[in-house]
């Protein structure tokens, strides 16, 4: 399983890395593995302003439909539009070219309640 | 939780494994879009053996399964395999099943395996009035589907009869992988062509590893239920659980061409009537006309966002790359060119109904 430990990640099984006020979403290796072939990324909420832990799209492999949960609140303001023609590229770059949104943080003192890749390792090791 | 012969074979080559109607199956392998691409041009292994089989012997076999299915099985004859369902009291369906005629005056029935006791009460209560052997085989044979374009080819060099010459619906009792008797028929499940083939538990493995070496030559793999899933949708096939069901009549689920009135059997007077009266709803195919996925459950509407119906099986088509799926609507809604629309969580996608099959070949 590859985690980075430069990233940050939830118990929703997403990561996050964060320039400024400014931080990128995607979706954890283990994650992409769970799920199998991705089909679809959907994402409705660019633009909106939405709190920690609401739904901000939802993501689709084959046989499942998975909600995807913001892990810091703000302004979501952009989203990784190559995910529209390629969506597989959250099964093979999730790090990187998969990578979902960005948000405007609102609030930076959540930033500290983001996992390590040590406490997300133990997590999904469980 | 049932194993299969098979289990710690799928577990040692990597497969993410589900609970499924109560056995431990293979999902996939290395994944459902290289697997479902694997039967459509060139050949995969399904361990199906989860499925259950009847053996139906005796001077009244078939007048029991001609009152219990709803095709006609008088036009079986011994090498001869008929797609059928079983009718309940009530109008709708118990399974779908396939039946072969084995030899004189013995049939084999072949079940979901979500459906087997379910299936053997319902038979065996017509049975008091006919008094046909049966039994319930299922736990000790396995069954392999090896399917795709280049199954003949693949596994000619395991028998000694002529693949190519049996045809669809078809089968042969015969040698196969060093195993003799083995039932090697050309029905599947997932519109690219092959066999299914069925032998006891404790052959099964050497079939497993001679069908591998025999097809590493035209790249065959392992195949897991999800990719079964999308083939079989990409033809409309309809699954049992999905697409029929206890309350779907087999006229409104487009089984009409398994459904004959030439004998008496389990509600065909209802059925018959039902068929003059014309339907109210019908089972129809469609694809998205924008991005999305259909899912099992979802509501279909018209263009008012009024509910008019509801998805049965959806996916995203591997082979079409777009969205499709089965679902029940009002019959005038029902022509091949309808505009329908899927309610997709907020959004309504709208969606055409085609013609079956999705994928054309």
């Amino acid at each position: 399983m590859n985690l980075p430990s430069e990233l940050k990640y939830t118990k929703d099984h997403e990561w996050v890395t964060i320039e400024g006020d400014v931080a990128t979403v995607g979706i954890t290796d283990f994650a992409q593995g769970e799920l199998g072939d991705i089909v679809y990324v959907e994402v409705e909420t660019l633009d909106e302003t939405l709190d920690k832990d609401e739904v901000f799209g939802t993501v689709e492999a084959v046989k499942t439909v998975s909600d995807l949960f913001l892990p810091l609140s703000g302004e979501i303001i952009a989203f990784n539009e190559g995910l529209e023609e390629e969506p597989e590229k959250v099964n093979t770059d999730p790090y990187g070219e998969g990578w979902m949104i960005k948000i405007k943080i609102s609030d930076a003192s959540q930033i500290e309640e983001l996992l390590s890749a040590d406490a997300y390792k133990e997590l999904v090791s469980a | 939780m049932k194993n299969t012969a098979l289990t710690a074979i799928h577990e040692a080559l990597g497969a993410k494994m589900v609970p499924f109607a109560g056995y431990n199956m293979p999902v996939s392998y290395e994944g459902v879009n290289i697997e479902h691409e694997t039967v459509r041009k060139g050949v995969g292994v399904f361990d199906v053996s989860h499925m259950g089989e009847f053996l139906i012997s005796g001077p009244n076999a078939l007048a029991l399964i001609q009152k219990v299915t709803s095709n006609d099985a008088s036009k079986l004859y011994i090498g001869k395999a008929q797609y059928s369902c079983l009718p309940n009291e009530t109008g709708g369906i118990v399974d779908d099943l396939i039946v072969y005629q084995i030899k004189e005056e013995q049939y084999l029935l072949v079940v979901n395996a979500s459906n087997i006791d379910k299936d053997w009460n319902h038979i065996t209560k017509y049975n008091k009035e006919f008094n046909a052997d049966m039994r319930n085989i299922s736990e000790g044979y396995s069954l392999l589907a090896i399917q795709g374009p280049k199954a003949v080819e693949a596994m000619q060099s395991l028998t000694s009869i002529d693949l190519s010459q049996i045809k669809f619906y078809n089968f042969k009792v015969a040698d196969f992988a060093g195993i003799e008797h083995v039932i090697i028929s050309a029905t599947g499940y997932t519109g690219s062509g092959g066999f299914e083939i069925y032998c006891k538990n404790e052959e099964v493995k050497q079939v497993w590893n001679k069908v591998f070496e025999a097809g590493v030559n035209f790249g065959i793999k392992p195949i897991g239920l999800a990719a079964r899933d999308t083939l079989r949708l990409e033809m409309g096939y309809c699954l049992y659980g999905n697409d029929i069901n206890d309350t779907t009549s087999p006229f409104e689920a487009g089984l009409g061409w398994i459904t004959k009135f030439t004998k008496d059997f389990v509600n065909s007077e209802a059925l018959a009537q039902e068929k003059e009266r014309g339907l109210e709803r019908k089972l129809v195919a469609f694809e998205l006309d924008d991005r999305g996925i259909p899912r099992h459950d979802y509501d279909i509407v018209d263009g008012q966002g009024n509910k008019i119906g509801i998805v049965t099986s959806g996916t995203m088509s591997p082979s079409l790359g777009k969205g499709i799926g089965l679902g029940y609507v009002p019959k005038i809604f029902s022509e091949v060119g309808s505009k329908i629309n899927i309610q997709v969580r907020k959004k309504a996608i709208p969606a055409t109904v085609v013609k079956l099959p999705f994928y054309k070949g």
